[in-house]
């Protein structure tokens, strides 16, 4: 148990340290303050610019950024879908694959453009090197960086700054951020034993029975693999993703893997923090935020290391719930994990979410539900602005004045705005597709798991599709050809892409009307919002308006598996 | 007409984006990759002095018998299969997966406990009654599948339970497979990120080494 | 000390208010707002309402959307008490905006009464006068009004002298006298009566468009639209509905499939517990009231959005004579100069001020005389030079052509310099120490010789620097602005204990501040009655004009009071700020409440599914559970229509301060008020 709780609290002590240097970073790069990679980037981004013909110093508008967002990622979307459907024909195919069904296709390009990476398949039995490399390891990159250009312009936008030129920021989230922590991070990964082959799967026999034979899947994991965890991707190059002992062979790659998953959210809550001149608000709404972090881990480490009761029985002593779990990564560094992807919105697994114990579960959906606890790839931290936003809306009256976030007044257009993007978006892409599967199990659902776990699973499925995760229970039975296949593929596809860019053009319209306002000076009278009191009222706000709403479904599937795990099965 | 141009623009930066993160940066990792650390790019492949190849130092693989120390229970049976009769073409691109079984879910026990039924097809021998019959103290492990299906550890407990009957059927002194034992434990991170795992596959061959 | 209450003993009685029979009316007007065309207005209580429909259905075939497992009858009691609980949720709600607006109802019949067509006397182009209702006259006509008569619309005097009784308006029963030419004396008002003499007036508002019609359509909410920050928490509440909505609907097919299904009437009961009801249900009476309050003030405000708005004033800007110090500066000593006998300046500064009606004139006069002065010219010969803001002086012209000046000194120094003379370091000093006293120096000179200098002294109202402090506290920035030098002002303002102020100030500096005020994105209050004031008080956020104001300055103005008290601008702010606190307050009581009802309700319905656990209250069967929340939900209504009618009380403190104590009282009281009162409420009532 000690032992345990000493790697969680080891790698936690690292995502501390990082924060400022990595987020002190982002800020540089993104203010256009000099770093000291100018020299190698800069040349880099001019020879990028002149290719594409960006202006790099055109700022753009709201609706014209939003214009830029949408059209690129369609382009984006529909080149991978053709990549995806011809993969046949095309190279770097050692398997043989032919194209997967229409569905599949335009499921996972969806999913990989939205940054979710939802799989309804199984890699290493779908798609080639090709595909893979090319066409998803490219979405990998460019819906990462569409996340950190738009959280970009929204800082940018609340602290009063013009929003900037979304190709820029792509481009500069590209060359500046995720690439080259990924070229470092893919070495470490191949020297630490992950595989970068073009070779085909090796075949051989088994030890104690060479008439078995064993399949050993190969390929060039490691450059996929450090991306997938540091853009919030998770699609994993096999099917059964970190878990893989290839994806995910020891304890360094796992810690790196949950580093580079935590980084980007969580440093750029410290970026805001140097663009609005704040540093002290920025650390207290880390702070928030890394205490629901610190009970959802404790809540699920608990309930994992508890083990399952009825097995414990069988077992005669309780012992930790290792189904769906490696050795190798034990109840600790699952329980990190998987409340670290689900959180961030990476979506990678190193252990199976639909075998956690229910209230690990519980904490899974209660992260989808949130997408603040560190959220999404820039879109998180945007998130946790927003509710900030609408805090200062509710309680800000209390002052006796309109409620002002950094000086700008919170009027019907801010509350709109943050009240679709937080509020409306989930129940309206989670619930409703989640009431009509369930309306209808036999036909739509394919659920694998029986009673209160299966409606989990289900709610699991488009939460983690409105969210832009990815992860899932796996258990359901959502990928071609099961009959069910063809409904989970275009039913979830509505949630990604909702999900993915309502809240987009939200946040954008947001930050573009608040750059626009007049700042009020601070006066005592002005409401702070970089006090202790302030932030423990926003996670009340959170509490009731972002996770009361999802108290019914948690309540009917996890709470009551839990109560009926613990009267006995 | 902004609009195509906008698609235009969109068009051009995607294939520039393009080569640079999906050619370019994967070609620089194959190549350090296949220079620097041939080994662990290709799979951490065990080969025999005649080169063929064994396993992955990485990947797990079924071991039911008395004379090998047994692995976890696996989905895929380590994808693995008899090459007369894959029909689910397992052998052609290796696969990995997992029960995905809820706490709550009574096939989860059936596994595990064993069901009787008068049909012997849907009778179920449960994993327990298996290790009881070899003899092995049931661990955690032991009984739960693993995550990819793959998992080439057992917990130095399993290991241990094990001992007793491998000695006896390979002739060997509980002594001698306690120190192959810990020669095939891979440790912490550092001695703190990660659980150490006994390495199944290298301990076994470690074993036919010593007696073949 | 809470400044509402304080102030409220000392203002003035607003007209006859017949308050008798309000509540009688607002439970007529409650149900009359039934009326779904009228309900649908309010989106969350719509909901309840329509919600009630169902569940009236269901009493009647509980079998109406699918059958029911519970025998019928039993079913049929627990919709129909659900049904009632929820009739009466809207009725609750319906009542708190009718008790609301019934006082604003009062108020416009009283003034209603004052309005009575009454017959006027148009003048016509050739002189004779024609009889014709009042209700004909139209701008630009001319009426005579004599003694004992009504004044039949608003307008100014064109000649007559006439003492005017404006009690209907304002409540003040002492006469005020009209004449023409000055700027403030020369409006009067339609309704108000000529008790002496007679007046020739110039129309200036067309039939109902006088200010008795616009402030009776005031107080009466006829033009009340939803003010920002009520369209901003509207839609909030409304997305909240919404969100809810699908919560609920979405939960008969999860039910269904974990085997615990529920009824239609258990489902709404548990929508109309989770939708914010309870500020849904009096959002609309608190604006009402904040306005409401506003007119028990004595102060018309034309719009909602500017009593808001006063909460947000970040600035004011104050008159320091009438708002800081009392009105009336007294001429307390005269310092003689250029060794000049203290006579010789006493006979001078007689003089000047023998034409002078102004307060500090008579005191000056008064000064004199007990000094024994005397003047020794016939006033009728001689010219009186009159005040005016941009010479700043006044004085007399003698028949012998002899200038004799008074004035601010630099005005005074300025004009014996024109003449020829001299300024000198005495004046200088006598002048410092004047100012230094915080008093008002006003030199006094003859032809080019300076005299001396006056010392006015200016008064500070008593308990002004405790107000400036408590505005501070709340981050309200106070700029005075006078026309005294530097130093004087300075002095005062120490005294009175203003952030800032602006001396030798002219009518455009007061605009100037303003807008350089504004520029830093604050907003700015300030007050006014003059015809030069009216560019400032349409400028700023927050402008009161004076009723004794002119016409112009109270169109510019988005608040008149009626008293014409300046000071009553700090009261507004408390009042702005009270009107957003309350809103804040209750919203978050609202939704903090939601916690306890869903421990209340989602456990005992679900019990079937196992979770009956999570019942922490041990509420006593679902049904029991459902009509407790319920009740809770439908009683909390009128239980809250006082605080929201009389505002959340109010303490200058400083945001933090009113946060953490609003939080503590209506966040975490929004939490355990509704545990307590549920599982009480689950004791008393006999349903198993």
């Amino acid at each position: 148990m000690v032992q345990g709780w000493i790697q969680i609290a080891g790698t936690l002590l690292i995502v501390l340290l990082m924060t400022p240097l990595l987020g002190g970073y982002i800020a540089r790069v993104f203010l256009g303050e000099p770093t000291r990679f100018d020299r190698l980037f800069c040349p880099l981004e001019r020879i990028l610019y002149q290719l594409s013909g960006i202006r790099a110093h055109a700022t753009m508008s709201g609706w014209h950024y939003i214009q830029a967002v949408l059209i690129s990622n369609l382009v984006m979307a529909v080149l991978v879908f053709i990549t995806l459907m011809l993969q046949g024909v095309l190279p770097l195919n050692p398997t043989g694959l032919g194209a997967p069904t229409w569905d599949t296709a335009l499921h996972t390009a969806i999913s990989f453009v939205t940054n979710t990476n939802q799989q309804h398949y199984s890699g290493e039995t779908t798609f080639s090197y090709f595909s893979q490399v090319v066409a998803l390891g490219f979405l990998f990159f460019t819906s990462a960086a569409t996340g950190i250009a738009v959280a970009i312009a929204f800082i940018r936008g609340l602290t009063g700054r013009p929003l900037g030129n979304f190709y820029v920021d792509l481009t500069l989230a590209i060359t500046r951020i995720l690439l080259p922590i990924s070229l470092v991070g893919a070495v470490i990964l191949v020297a630490a034993g992950t595989p970068e082959t073009l070779a085909a799967p090796v075949v051989v026999p088994t030890l104690e029975n060479p008439n078995v034979q064993q399949a050993i899947a190969l390929g060039p994991v490691a450059h996929f693999e450090i991306i997938k965890d540091l853009g919030e991707n998770g699609g994993g190059f096999f099917g059964i993703n970190s878990a893989h002992p290839f994806e995910n062979p020891n304890g360094l790659t796992n810690l790196i893997q949950i580093l580079a998953m935590i980084a980007i959210p969580t440093s750029l809550i410290y970026t805001y923090g140097i663009f609005a001149n704040n540093r002290k608000q920025a650390w207290l709404v880390y702070g928030m935020v890394f205490g629901i972090y610190l009970v959802f881990i404790a809540i699920a480490a608990i309930a994992e290391y508890q083990g399952n009761p009825a097995i414990n029985t069988l077992l005669g002593s309780p012992q930790p719930n290792l189904e769906g779990k490696e050795v190798r990564f034990g109840w600790a560094q699952s329980v990190l994990y998987a409340v670290t992807t689900t959180g961030t919105m990476c979506g990678a697994v190193n252990s199976m979410h639909d075998s956690f114990m229910p209230l690990s579960g519980a904490v899974q959906l209660a992260n989808l539900f949130l997408q603040i606890v560190w959220g999404g790839q820039g879109t998180g931290t945007a998130y946790l602005f927003a509710y900030l936003i609408l805090a200062v809306f509710v309680t800000g009256l209390m002052v006796g004045r309109t409620p002002e976030f950094l000086g700008r007044k919170i009027e019907k257009r801010e509350v709109v705005l943050t009240s679709l993007l937080i509020l409306l978006v989930h129940p309206i892409f989670i619930l409703i597709p989640g009431a009509i599967t369930l309306a209808f199990p036999e036909q739509l659902a394919g659920i694998s798991n029986p009673g209160f776990h299966g409606l989990s699973q289900v709610i699991y499925e488009y939460a983690s599709a409105a969210a832009n995760n990815g992860s899932g229970f796996e258990g359901l039975a959502d990928s071609q050809p099961a009959p069910t296949g063809l409904w989970w593929n275009l039913s979830t596809s509505v949630s990604l892409l909702a999900g993915r860019y309502i809240p987009i053009i939200a946040l954008v319209l947001l930050a573009d009307g608040m750059s626009r306002k007049p700042v009020v000076p601070m006066t005592t009278g002005t409401l702070r919002t970089d006090t202790g009191l302030f932030t423990g009222v926003t996670a009340g706000v959170i509490l009731i308006m972002g996770a009361l709403t999802f108290f019914p479904v948690l309540a009917l599937g996890a709470i009551a598996e839990y109560f009926q795990i613990a009267g006995g099965i | 007409m902004s609009i195509f141009y906008e698609v235009i623009k969109a068009l051009r930066i995607t294939l520039v984006l393009w080569v640079l993160v999906a050619v370019l940066y994967p070609l620089v990792i194959l190549g350090v990759g296949q220079i620097a650390f041939p080994y662990q790019a290709n799979g951490s492949l065990i080969k025999n002095d005649r080169g063929q190849v064994l396993g992955s130092a990485l990947i797990g693989q079924p071991f039911t018998g008395d004379r090998y120390f047994h692995s976890r229970p696996s989905t895929t049976n380590y994808s693995s299969a008899d090459p007369q009769n894959d029909t689910a073409g397992i052998l052609k691109t290796g696969v990995s997966g997992a029960s995905n079984l809820a706490p709550s879910n009574p096939a989860l026990l059936d596994r595990i406990r064993g069901k009787a039924d008068r049909d012997p097809q849907k009778a179920i021998a449960g994993t327990l009654s298996v290790l009881q019959q070899a003899g092995i103290q049931p661990t955690a492990d032991l009984l739960y599948t693993s995550g990819s299906s793959l998992d080439p550890h057992i917990t130095l407990e399993a290991a241990t339970a094990q001992i007793d009957r491998v000695a006896k059927a390979r002739g060997l002194s509980p002594s001698q497979l306690e120190t192959l034992i810990v020669q095939n434990v891979d440790g912490r991170f550092l001695g703190i990120f990660g659980e150490p795992g006994v390495a199944v596959l290298r301990l076994n061959l470690a074993l036919d080494k010593v007696t073949p | 000390m809470n400044i509402q209450t304080k102030r409220r003993s000392d203002r003035k009685h607003t007209p006859k208010v017949q308050m008798a029979g309000l509540y009688t009316r607002a439970v007529r007007d409650a149900f009359s707002k039934l009326d779904p065309r009228i309900a649908v207005r309010n989106p969350v209580m719509f909901l309840v309402w329509v919600g009630t429909v169902v569940t009236a259905l269901v009493t009647l075939d509980p079998n109406l959307f699918g059958p029911v497992n519970e025998q019928p009858n039993q079913q049929r009691l627990l919709n129909g008490l659900i049904t009632v609980i929820l009739f009466f949720t809207v009725w609750f709600a319906n009542f708190a905006e009718a008790v609301a607006e019934g006082r604003g109802k009062a108020q416009a019949d009283s003034l209603r009464a004052t309005r009575s067509d009454t017959m006027a006397r148009k003048v016509l182009p050739d002189g004779s006068t024609q009889s014709v209702p009042s209700t004909a006259l139209r701008r630009g006509e001319q009426v005579q009004v004599r003694v004992g008569e009504i004044i039949p619309a608003d307008g100014e005097v064109v000649s007559g002298i006439a003492s005017v009784d404006e009690s209907a308006i304002t409540g003040e029963s002492a006469p005020v006298l009209k004449q023409p030419g000055t700027d403030i004396a020369s409006s009067v008002t339609g309704g108000t009566r000529v008790i002496s003499d007679e007046l020739l007036i110039r129309i200036t508002a067309d039939p109902g468009q006088g200010f008795i019609d616009r402030m009776i359509a005031l107080v009466e909410g006829a033009e009340r639209r939803k003010t920002p920050n009520e369209i901003a928490l509207t839609v909030l509440l409304t997305v909240l509905t919404q969100v809810f909505l699908i919560v609920v609907a979405t939960l008969p097919p999860l039910s269904q499939y974990v085997n615990s299904p529920t009824t239609i009437a258990i489902l709404i009961s548990l929508l109309v517990a989770l939708i914010p009801t309870t500020i849904g249900g009096l959002l609309s009476a608190i604006g009402i009231a904040g306005m409401d309050r506003v007119a028990q003030f004595n102060v018309i405000a034309t719009s909602g959005r500017a009593v808001e708005a006063c909460g947000d004033v970040n600035t004011l800007v104050l008159d320091k004579t009438g708002t800081i110090t009392l009105g009336n500066r007294l001429a307390d000593e005269l310092l003689p100069v250029h060794g000049h006998s203290l006579d010789d300046l006493a006979t001078v500064a007689l003089a000047s001020s023998i034409f002078d009606e102004t307060p500090e004139g008579r005191s000056i006069a008064q000064l004199a005389e007990k000094l024994g002065a005397k003047i020794d010219f016939d006033p009728d010969t001689a010219e009186g030079i009159e005040f005016s803001a941009r010479t700043r002086m006044s004085g007399i012209n003698l028949p012998d052509g002899i200038e004799i000046r008074k004035g601010a000194v630099e005005a005074i120094k300025g004009f014996v310099r024109s003449r020829g003379g001299i300024a000198t370091p005495e004046l200088d000093a006598a002048y410092e120490r004047v100012s230094k006293l915080g008093g008002t120096p006003l030199a006094v000179c003859q032809g080019n010789e300076v005299f001396g200098v006056i010392y006015l002294k200016d008064i500070v109202k008593p308990g002004i620097k405790e107000r400036f402090d408590q505005l501070r506290r709340m981050g309200v920035h106070t700029i005075m602005l006078t026309g005294d030098n530097r130093i004087t002002a300075s002095v005062i303002a120490q005294e009175a204990g203003v952030d800032d102020f602006i001396a030798e100030a002219t009518p455009e500096d007061k605009i100037d501040v303003i807008r350089q005020e504004q520029a830093q994105g604050k907003l700015v209050a300030m007050t006014g009655d003059g015809t030069n004031d009216a560019p400032a008080l349409a400028q700023a956020n927050v402008g009161l004009a004076m009723n004794s104001g002119t016409q112009a300055a109270k169109e510019a103005a988005n608040m008149v009071d009626l008293d014409s008290d300046p000071t009553k601008l700090i009261d507004l702010v408390t009042i702005g700020k009270q009107l957003l606190i309350t809103r804040g307050a209750l919203t978050t009581f609202s939704l903090a409440n939601d916690i306890a009802k869903y421990f209340a309700i989602i456990p005992t319905i679900f019990s079937a599914a196992g979770i009956g656990s999570l019942n922490i209250m041990g509420l006593k069967s679902p049904q029991s559970a459902i009509l407790s929340a319920l009740i809770y939900n439908a009683l909390i209504i009128p239980a809250l229509i006082p605080l929201a009618l009389q505002g959340v009380a109010f303490r200058p403190l400083t945001a933090d301060q009113l946060l953490r104590r609003n939080i503590l009282i209506y966040g975490l009281g929004g939490v355990i008020a509704p545990f307590l009162a549920i599982k009480l409420i689950d004791l008393i009532i006999p349903f198993a």
